[in-house]
């Protein structure tokens, strides 16, 4: 039987401004029918190039310089146009990022989707029940009101459901999914997941999936190419790849990842050092060699090949000292940050709506907690939580609503940051999620620092230099970036010169929102460990915001979980993951892809968040719960149950009946046997 | 760590030069205009004929080796008349558009990074002016006022000005949302520097577009009003006022009084615009 894909030798460039740039250098993979293969790699690698040419998607200036394309057997390249129309229509289907760029805004769902079945030439009278028989099919529990919708009237994994539906509806030899959780929440994702898990064995379709995150490949996929500045470096079944990984690369991927039972306090993180070559760039030896820590003479020279052998193929000269590659950080274990019982922020009944009457959403409400000096606290929960929310009105950049306190090392802090004191101003800093957005791009790195050293701490001259060149070395930047403009550094660079700001103030809170969340793994290693650095040198409270489990884990001491504008839960980073723990957090927890796939006894989340300006009434979650008990959670509210001195959650439910989460915690940090310790990624 | 490079990859201002200068559109539109420009600053110097002197035996002659384009009813060279004809709207319709800029760059800073009351008063202003009719406003203006170059200046700053105002506006709104706004409240910055030195940097490149295009508005705003009288006065060769004198004669057969200075007209407009386009394509590339 003919594979579903098979990319012989695949060579694709792109012209910009009238050079011809290589971006995928002999790519050789086949997906037999009904398999599912992940392609992996860090942005910049050409995972999504290679997605659009397997459905001859390029852009108007990518061209296939080499190499054959072939689906179902049929040359994708020799197909004339009607042949290429008939192909998309019946054999290949795919799916985008963003599902709400992807659905077009002015067409109702039933209409877009009946498209489908309109080119495959279904009579028009049986659109609607196809249309609905393939909503019911991406288990949308109404198709007939969502037919009715508009996209924008959508959830967005709703919206990715609809995008699903019509990529299936023909029932294609090939899907290919490119990225097609990134957008979403942890609890989405998961569910999308699944209805892809389920259509697979339904339709045994074969898969080409697409993302840079390792967890979701190991839970969807059974084999992984490895791509690598635009060559496959590596190729093996899933199982293999992620416990025996044969090129460094590879190696070095797992190994950034910020693990289940890693704690800031047992270890630094890997990193991997270097960039990505730029494309088009002339290499001579090994394109992995300048990060590689096995690299030697022969890798500089000679470009190693991609040698198959059995079900594996590896690009490495030296495959089998990858094993021995040191998993541990030879780095200084870190002094913990004293967590002494100084309570330096206090917040209690603090909330903040926006809008009036029956349009007035209640963003936060009644949220209070303690932070202490030199703790991490970890603030997750979805979007629409009010994590930034919260954030925004700690600073004073959002005036909370009155009758909120919020008091500062025993002094109440104003609602704005103008009628806050320099010195409360200067002690409360942030690392916003996007160095894009929060560096401004006219202004040199040395500009940013200088102005908020100058107004904040009121340094001159010879002073603030010293100042300034101090922080950069602090955040491993040197001089010569302080006359650079933010477009020319990369993206890690540009977070570490955000970094570098937020402390030039010197102060005693730091709230980090998502601040590893527009970047690669292997940078948001380095930034992790600067971080957990830093606050271990300079004292530092932080409020780390972040939907990613594996780095709050790592970089908390404490950890709240937010459920519409709530705190549901709140206690020691250990025991809230380990439990017993509110229903949300058991959600919340289990919804998260692990590298060994095994995920079993998951609890799933069904619905949409609630609208904050209709905000149900008894407990906020018990329209999601699974667990909720009628004539109880939806009439009164939960009750704060404190399980041990420290540990906090709000729910009916008994203690000894709340769920756990039996992990084992790894002993030291070092060596995490990826078999059985799951991996938030 | 060793990831200490600084990409020097140039795509700042310099290269947006550089490209631009390879754009043809923009090439032609140089072109065009600094012929005019060239026209308004040494043209007196260099013309054939006096464009002042009056010579009624020779008025109305066709175009000749002599007169190139001709003479006008009151026998003046025609070519010179519209050679130094550039400089009075290539003084005034500039002057007017880098003062509409100014005002509608504060203006629409000011809506956009206020929000809120001062934006809903501001913007329900800036709407009513641009619901009256520019020429209209002009000559209640300066018959009120009397007619000066100075009212034509300030007439057209204030009915362009909102047109600016709301593009900046819109571009303001986009980066208030940026968090490199909030991290200047963070360390107390003042209003006028966050508006100034902040914002106003990055929203440069539509403020640029617009003004150009404006720059083309203008030139034939100041024409429209010379034309019927209440912009540029005698004995100026202004183009609109010659073409005012003399479009009575195209009755008669007279068509070289009016076309030159017609022509002169669309073709400044026209290299502006070409300009417009040109710097556009650059910046949203």
């Amino acid at each position: 039987m003919t594979d579903a894909l098979t990319f012989e030798n695949l060579g694709v460039a792109y012209r910009v401004k009238g050079r011809s740039q290589q971006v995928l250098y002999g790519i050789d993979l086949q997906i037999a029918r009904g398999e599912a293969y992940g392609l992996v790699g860090e942005s910049g690698c050409g995972k999504s190039t290679a997605a659009f040419a397997a459905v001859r998607y390029l852009p108007r200036n990518g061209l296939v310089t080499n190499g054959r394309i072939l689906i179902d057997g049929q040359d994708i390249h020799q197909l004339a146009a009607p042949d290429l129309r008939k192909l998309r229509q019946y054999s290949v289907s795919m799916v985008y990022q963003d599902p709400g760029r992807s659905l077009n805004p002015s067409l109702p769902v039933g209409r877009q989707v009946s498209e489908v079945f309109e080119l495959a030439g279904v009579p028009r009278a049986e659109w609607p029940t196809r249309v609905a028989e393939i909503l019911a099919k991406v288990q949308i529990s109404d198709p007939a009101l969502v037919m009715q919708r508009y996209p924008h009237q959508l959830s967005g994994g709703m919206q990715q459901r609809v995008a699903i539906a019509m990529a299936v509806a023909s029932n294609p030899t090939l899907l290919v999914l490119d990225e097609p959780t990134t957008g979403l929440d942890a609890t989405v994702e998961a569910e999308v997941l699944d209805l892809i898990q389920h259509l697979r064995r339904e339709l045994s379709t074969a898969i080409l999936f697409i993302s840079h995150n390792l967890a979701v490949i190991a839970r969807m996929c059974d084999r992984v190419g490895v791509l690598y500045a635009g060559r496959l470096v590596e190729e093996a079944r899933t199982d293999e790849i992620f416990r025996t990984p044969r090129h460094p690369y590879t190696a070095g991927l797992l190994n950034c990842l910020p693990q289940a039972g890693r704690s800031k306090d047992k270890a630094l993180l890997a990193t991997i050092p270097g960039f990505l070559p730029g494309p088009g760039a002339q290499i001579t030896g090994c394109v992995f060699a300048p990060r590689c820590a096995l690299a030697d003479c022969l890798c500089q020279t000679r470009d190693p090949a991609f040698v198959r052998a059995g079900d594996r193929a590896t690009k490495c000269h030296y495959p089998e000292r990858v094993a021995d590659m040191n998993r541990a950080v030879a780095a200084p274990v870190l002094v913990a940050a004293g967590q002494g019982s100084r309570r330096i922020l206090q917040i209690s009944d603090l909330a903040k709506s926006f809008g009036n009457g029956l349009q007035r959403q209640r963003v936060l409400r009644d949220v209070g907690f303690d932070l202490r000096a030199g703790e991490t606290l970890g603030l997750v929960g979805e979007s629409g939580s009010g994590k930034t929310t919260l954030a925004r009105c700690i600073l004073g950049l959002l005036q909370p609503d009155p009758g909120s306190r919020i008091q500062f090392d025993d002094q109440p802090l104003a609602g704005t940051t103008a009628a806050r004191s320099r010195d409360q101003v200067k002690s409360i800093q942030i690392v916003f999620q996007n160095p894009d957005s929060a560096l401004n791009r006219a202004h040199s790195v040395h500009r940013m620092l200088s102005r908020t050293i100058g107004l904040l701490i009121g340094l001159r001259g010879a002073a603030r230099e010293a100042r300034i060149r101090a922080l950069i070395r602090a955040v491993r930047l040197t001089d010569r970036h302080l006359t650079a403009l933010p477009r020319q550094l990369s993206g890690g660079l540009k977070q570490r010169v955000a970094i570098a700001r937020a402390f030039a103030s010197d102060p005693q809170i730091l709230i980090c929102d998502e601040p590893t969340s527009a970047l690669d793994v292997s940078v948001q290693a380095a930034i992790l460990n600067l971080l957990a650095e830093l606050q271990a040198t300079k004292q530092v409270s932080y409020i780390l915001i972040s939907h990613d489990l594996g780095v709050v884990r790592y970089l908390s001491d404490r950890i709240a979980v937010m459920y519409l504008g709530q705190v549901l839960e709140i206690g020691p980073a250990e025991a809230v993951f380990s439990g017993p723990h509110h229903p949300y957090t058991a959600a919340l927890l289990s919804s998260v892809p692990s590298i060994d796939g095994g995920n079993n006894d998951r609890v799933r989340l069904t619905g949409a968040l609630p609208s904050t300006a209709n905000l149900p009434n008894g407990c906020v979650f018990h329209t999601r719960c699974p667990r909720m008990m009628p004539g109880l959670c939806d009439q009164t509210a939960p009750p704060q149950i404190t399980l041990h001195a420290d540990h906090v959650l709000a729910c009916h439910l008994p203690p000894d009946q709340l769920s756990t989460t039996a992990r084992q915690p790894l002993p030291d940090g070092t060596g995490p046997n990826l078999a059985d310790s799951p991996v938030y990624g | 760590m060793t990831d200490t490079q600084v990409t020097r990859q140039d795509h700042g201002w310099r290269a947006d030069l550089r490209r631009l200068l390879r754009s043809a559109t923009f090439d032609c539109g140089a072109v065009i205009v600094l012929f005019w420009v060239g026209c308004a600053l040494v043209g007196a110097q260099l013309v054939p004929h006096d464009p002042f002197t009056d010579d009624l035996m020779n008025a109305l002659l066709p175009p000749s080796s002599d007169h190139w384009f001709g003479t006008d009813q009151l026998g003046r060279d025609v070519f010179s008349r519209v050679i130094v004809g550039a400089r009075d709207i290539l003084t005034v319709a500039p002057t007017a558009t880098l003062l509409s800029t100014l005002l509608g760059t504060a203006l629409g800073l000011t809506m956009g990074y206020f929000g809120g009351l001062i934006d809903e008063v501001l913007s329900r202003i800036t709407d009513a002016v641009l619901a009256l009719p520019t020429v209209i406003v002009a000559l209640l203006a300066l018959t009120a006022l009397g007619t000066s170059t100075i009212t034509v200046l300030v007439v057209i700053a204030f009915s362009f000005a909102p047109i600016i105002a709301r593009t900046v506006r819109s571009a303001v709104l986009t980066e208030v949302g940026l968090d490199y706004v909030a991290a200047a409240e963070l360390r107390r910055e003042g209003t006028p520097y966050i508006l100034f030195v902040e914002i106003l940097p990055n929203v440069l490149p539509p403020i640029l577009v617009e003004s150009t295009v404006r720059l083309g508005y203008a030139i034939f705003t100041v024409a429209t009003l010379s034309f019927i009288g209440f912009g540029i006065q005698p004995p100026s060769p202004d183009w609109g006022l010659s073409i005012s004198a003399n479009y009575g004669m195209i009755g008669g057969g007279f068509w070289w009084t009016v076309l030159f200075d017609s022509l002169a007209i669309a073709s400044l407009v026209i290299g502006i615009n070409l300009i417009a386009d040109g710097i556009e394509s650059v910046l949203h590339d």
